[in-house]
């Protein structure tokens, strides 16, 4: 058996002419929180959708917790947990009715109870679901994910539209997941997310992958020039350098203490990620070319 | 109890908790038969055939009968299952290890509580406003237990099927209230069937709705009436060969046809 909960290798996935995957090698290694990052429409939900069993693949290799999620089973699935992106159903239901209901789909629930006061809708437990606010129906969403006690979690943009305070809120909620050793696998187009919650991050564009890495690594972060800029008579002097640090102490000899408006700046998860979406299918030059910015 | 009938029972359980919940579709659901019944009952009050006591409300009884079959199976399920398509509904649960028999388990309960309701309240107005006289042998409880169960299994069966035409929730009723409205005006629910034109006798005779409204005569409908039916008798074995020849059908388009995801999204 292999620990890795998703090893992918050359998925593919046309829509008539339109290749929304074209070609994506993944690996997910066991209790590991990994975002597959891109823009919208850069192929990270059919991707997904793929390894959750809901669409056939045209190609390629798949193996999600050891299973071809091609052929979905009941066991299997009662080894995986799917947030979906939207879903308005069981409108009528309470939160406390809905996850009771959907505990016995599984072999070995998590309680109710326990589920609903992990995502935090204890208050919320006889509320109706369709009078739940974005955020606690994403919650709910969460919760009827986990209520199966899954090896391994799907979540496809969870955070979509939620303000700062309840994305934070969330966050934490993924976080306690992960130190419980569930595998997750989330797709999303915020950075910050992204940034905040995984171990490593695919960056995604037009059905493919065009870097890979932890997200202080992403696409040769880590070893790209520091750019520093400081104010002098003449204007605002920008340099770029290998050595910021070297230069910042010969500045401040210069200037004999304080260095006007200095700033020491690295790329920014940002500027890799705009520089690596901006242009065409990704090659591995583009993921050298941002050490150039 | 194998895991498929338990989670079909819960299935049923919480769906039938959803169902009385949405109010609206409560009273419309019990409510149009009976004003049916009202209506129809109230203005054509005469007797249709002279000598036999048969009055035009005793016909209908029998014809909205059988339509409380269609309507209970058919039309709920043809309208509700692509609604749940659109709402997430069925995307959720095939992401789950439910029993996929489970889910139809589940709607087949709900489609049984509405049709015994509304057979329920079709006799209560039937009796207390019309005068009707329930049969009175075991033989016509029996025709009418084996009329509704084919019924009710080939209209679910034929629901399920038709749910995958409507290209989305809003426009199902759309496709599904002009059929069920033809079948009612050329089977011999609003007008008696036997006055009808031979090509329209003829075209109703392909479907189910026109034997289920004769199985329902032939149960509600003194004896002496099978002689105004066009055959002149009952034809109870046609009527359960063609059920069950619908039934095989249903079953058939059912399988092959159903969709757990909207057009285009699988």
């Amino acid at each position: 058996m292999t620990d890795l909960a998703v090893d992918v290798l050359g998925l593919m996935k046309s829509y008539g002419e339109t290749a929304a995957v074209d070609g994506i090698d993944l690996q997910v290694q066991r209790g590991e929180c990994f975002a597959l990052l891109g823009p919208n429409g850069a192929g990270k939900t059919t991707a997904i959708e793929i390894l959750e069993g809901y669409r056939a693949r045209d190609a390629g290799e798949a193996l999600v917790l050891g299973h071809d999620p091609g052929r979905p089973t009941r066991t299997w699935r009662s080894r995986i947990g799917i947030v979906l992106q939207t879903a308005t159903d069981n409108a009528e239901l309470s939160v406390s009715e809905v996850v009771s209901h959907f505990a016995h789909y599984y072999p070995n629930p998590r309680t109710p109870e326990s589920v609903i006061e992990a995502v935090g809708l204890s208050e919320k437990r006889k509320t109706r679901t369709r009078n739940l606010s974005g955020g606690q129906r994403r919650r709910l969403d969460v919760a009827l994910g986990i209520i199966g006690r899954p090896e391994l979690l799907f979540l496809d943009e969870p955070t979509t539209g939620f303000d700062p305070e309840a994305r934070r809120d969330f966050w934490d909620l993924i976080r306690q997941l992960r130190t419980d050793g569930t595998t997750i696998l989330l797709t999303t187009h915020y950075l910050e997310e992204a940034e905040q919650l995984a171990d490593r991050v695919a960056v995604i564009a037009g059905g493919r992958i065009v870097a890979e890495g932890t997200p202080s690594s992403l696409g040769g972060r880590e070893d790209a020039d520091a750019v520093v800029s400081w104010w002098t008579p003449d204007g605002t002097q920008t340099r770029r350098t290998a050595e910021p640090t070297r230069l910042v102490s010969e500045l401040a000899a210069e200037y004999g203490g304080e260095i006007p408006e200095l700033t020491v700046r690295r790329p920014s998860l940002e500027d890799v990620y705009l520089s690596l979406v901006g242009r065409p299918a990704g090659t591995a030059s583009d993921a050298d070319a941002v050490g150039e910015l | 109890m194998t895991p498929t009938l338990a989670i079909g029972w819960r299935r049923f359980q919480i769906e039938l908790k959803e169902f009385f919940r949405e109010r609206e579709s409560v009273v419309f659901t019990f409510s149009l038969p009976m004003l049916l019944m009202l209506i129809f009952g109230s203005v054509f009050s005469g007797e249709i055939a002279p000598g036999l006591g048969v009055t035009f409300s005793q016909y209908f009884l029998a014809g909205m009968i059988a339509s409380g079959l269609v309507y209970s199976s058919f039309q709920q399920l043809a309208i509700a299952i692509p609604v749940e398509r659109d709402d997430g509904t069925l995307k959720r649960i095939q992401g789950t290890p439910m029993p996929k028999a489970s889910y139809f388990l589940g709607k087949l309960g709900v489609v049984l509580v509405v049709y015994c309701g509304q057979v329920f309240l079709l006799l209560l107005i039937g009796v207390v406003l019309f005068d009707i006289a329930l049969p009175d042998t075991t033989w016509q409880w029996l025709t009418f237990v084996w009329v509704s169960a084919l019924g009710l299994a080939l209209c679910t069966l034929l629901g399920i099927a038709f749910s995958s035409l409507p290209r989305n929730g809003r426009s199902a009723s759309a496709w599904v209230t002009p059929v069920i409205l033809v079948l009612q005006f050329t089977s011999g629910v609003f007008f008696v069937f036997r006055d009808l034109p031979s090509w329209m006798q003829t075209f109703a005779s392909v479907f189910p709705l026109k034997w289920m409204t004769q199985g329902m005569r032939s149960v509600f409908l003194p004896g002496e009436f099978a002689s105004q039916e066009p055959a002149a008798v009952w034809e109870l074995p046609q009527v359960a060969g063609m059920l069950v020849l619908w039934t095989l059908v249903g079953l058939v388009l059912a399988l092959t046809t159903f969709r757990w995801q909207r057009r285009g999204d699988g």
